[in-house]
């Protein structure tokens, strides 16, 4: 075998290594995957969720290298069967829960939304945590008469939620 | 030929039906068609009894029921009188026993028979299949109903509407009751929160007649048959799923299509206790969004998609983008080239992660 072979036969090995590695090259990941067994951060809201609040519970399921449940509660109106189906009022959560996922997932924080539904958002929770599990619950805290819970709803989250409970005061109207 | 039937729908008495029909009948009047009054119920309203006496009223039959007197429309009467355009009120009223009816819009039907249009008025409560809703929310329970196919054999519904809040002004003015009646009224049937129902019912109603109504204008049978589309999307039980699904039903609102969720199961692997949690999640999901979700276990992925595509009549697959590494797609090939190969004349959407996009491009 030449030189020359050897040097060819080396240029092609080169080539096949630089070809490898892109062929197993790691792609740019597609979302976040939560580790088995993960903490769970359930932020339940409706209408809207404050940035504040949402800026908050960001801050504290990343530190705590959770995942974060998003749940947007809908409400059944009392002339609807509770497990009718509401394609109308999805429409208006969907963009909602889509740009709440967004503003976490660029946060670096993995997302598990929901929409769960009950007569009330109280009821609607109640569901929820019925069925799955939660370490914290990051609640807005009502303001000025708008927010996700009234007073009233929210006494009854911190008496029964299963978890403990962290009630964020939203930012104040400008 | 049959006549032309357009129905003026209230969300309750007072919002101005009686009075807008009889305006209608007056322009149709100055515009030369022959009109007359069917039957009025004018309700002891000055305003009503003022606006109809530029119109032709057809002679009410009396009826006598027990130590009462009741009027009643004369159905034979208004087809001998045969105007072009009859106005007749309350379609849902319940006639007097002894009457060849049991029910006016069973009197309205003869007269359309007879080639005569009519307008007449209804308010939403009294439509048979939201008795039992209006009793929730009313407390009350309307006796007299009338079956939906009425509204759906009009060839015009026309919502005459009115704010909860104005209404209760007309009420506290006495222009719906007499005084003492009004303020019962107040308390009761016509509370903000009542009203406000009943005109969400009766909006509701309009809008849903004017879908369908474009629907059926703009395709025929066979046309619809062609034309319809059926979204199915493949789901995981991962979080990223509930996105996905819920994308695939923006789509298939857009699409008006059905939509269905395929969660394909290793066979003989157990779920994790967080693959269960996903999956109850994502059957809640589905019940919300009005989708079906369909469970099937095989280790062949794309040939059980292949069947349910062809099974459901699908038109469009969504599918999450594949987590598959470079290596394996090209060893055992790539989920979505299968599915593209497999699937002929179906279109496949893969759902990207809005996340993985650059916030900005420099």
């Amino acid at each position: 075998m030449t030189t020359l072979d050897l040097g060819l036969l080396a240029v092609i090995a080169a080539l096949v290594v630089v070809a490898g590695a892109a062929f197993v090259r790691r792609r740019p990941p597609r979302g976040l995957a939560a580790p088995a067994g993960a903490r769970r951060i359930l932020v339940p809201f409706t209408g809207r969720l404050d940035q504040t609040v949402l800026d908050a519970a960001i801050r504290i399921a990343s530190a705590e290298e959770a995942v974060l449940v998003t749940a947007y509660l809908l409400i059944v109106p009392l002339r609807y069967a509770e497990d009718a189906p509401l394609r109308e009022e999805v429409n208006v959560a969907m963009p909602l829960l889509e740009a709440v996922e967004l503003a976490a997932l660029r946060a670096g924080v993995p997302v598990d939304a929901r929409i769960e539904k009950g007569r009330t958002p109280t009821h609607a929770l109640r569901k929820l945590w019925d069925v799955e599990r939660f370490d914290r619950i990051v609640a807005p805290a009502p303001s000025n008469g708008r927010g996700t819970f009234t007073e009233k709803e929210l006494a009854w989250l911190l008496t029964h939620a299963p978890a403990e409970t962290v009630v964020l005061k939203p930012a104040p109207i400008t | 030929m049959r006549g032309r039937y357009r129905i003026l729908l209230g969300m309750a008495a007072g919002v101005g039906k009686t009075y807008r029909m009889l305006q209608e009948g007056q322009q149709a009047q100055v515009e030369g068609r022959d009109v007359a009054i069917g039957y009025l119920e004018p309700h002891d309203r000055p305003e009503t009894v003022a606006l109809a006496e530029s119109l032709d009223v057809v002679p009410h039959l009396r009826a006598g029921h027990g130590t009462l007197e009741l009027n009643e429309m004369d159905v034979d009467a208004v087809i001998r009188r045969a105007p072009e355009l009859a106005l007749i009120d309350e379609l849902a009223h319940t006639n007097a026993p002894g009457m060849r009816n049991e029910k006016r819009y069973q009197d309205i039907d003869e007269v359309l028979d007879a080639g005569i249009d009519v307008i007449s008025t209804v308010n939403v409560q009294h439509l048979e299949s939201l008795n039992d809703a209006i009793s929730e929310l009313t407390d009350v329970r309307v006796r007299e109903t009338f079956p939906d196919r009425i509204l759906e054999q009009a060839d015009e519904i026309v919502l005459v509407d009115l704010t909860p809040e104005a209404l209760q002004e007309r009420l506290r003015a006495g222009k719906v009751y007499a005084k003492d009646r009004a303020e019962v009224a107040l308390q009761n049937f016509f509370s903000l929160e009542k009203l406000s129902a009943l005109r969400e019912l009766a909006l509701r109603e309009v809008a849903e007649d004017v879908g369908a109504r474009r629907q059926a204008a703009v395709l025929d049978p066979i046309s619809q048959i062609a034309v319809a589309e059926r979204v199915l999307v493949l789901v995981t039980p991962e979080p990223r799923s509930q996105r996905i699904l819920r994308r695939a039903f923006r789509s298939s609102e857009r699409l008006s299509a059905q939509l269905d969720a395929l969660w394909v199961r290793d066979p003989g692997r157990e779920p994790s206790d967080e693959q269960r949690t996903s999956i109850a999640a994502l059957r809640r999901l589905c019940i919300v969004l009005g989708a079906h979700f369909l469970e099937v276990e095989s280790d062949d992925l794309v040939a059980t998609v292949r069947r349910t595509v062809y099974e459901r009549g699908a038109t469009y697959v969504f599918v999450g983008t594949p987590n598959e590494s470079r290596r394996r797609e090209i060893l055992r090939g790539s989920l979505v080239s299968a599915l593209v190969r497999e699937l002929p004349g179906v279109d496949i959407r893969v759902v990207a992660n809005r996340a993985d996009r650059p916030e900005s491009v420099s």
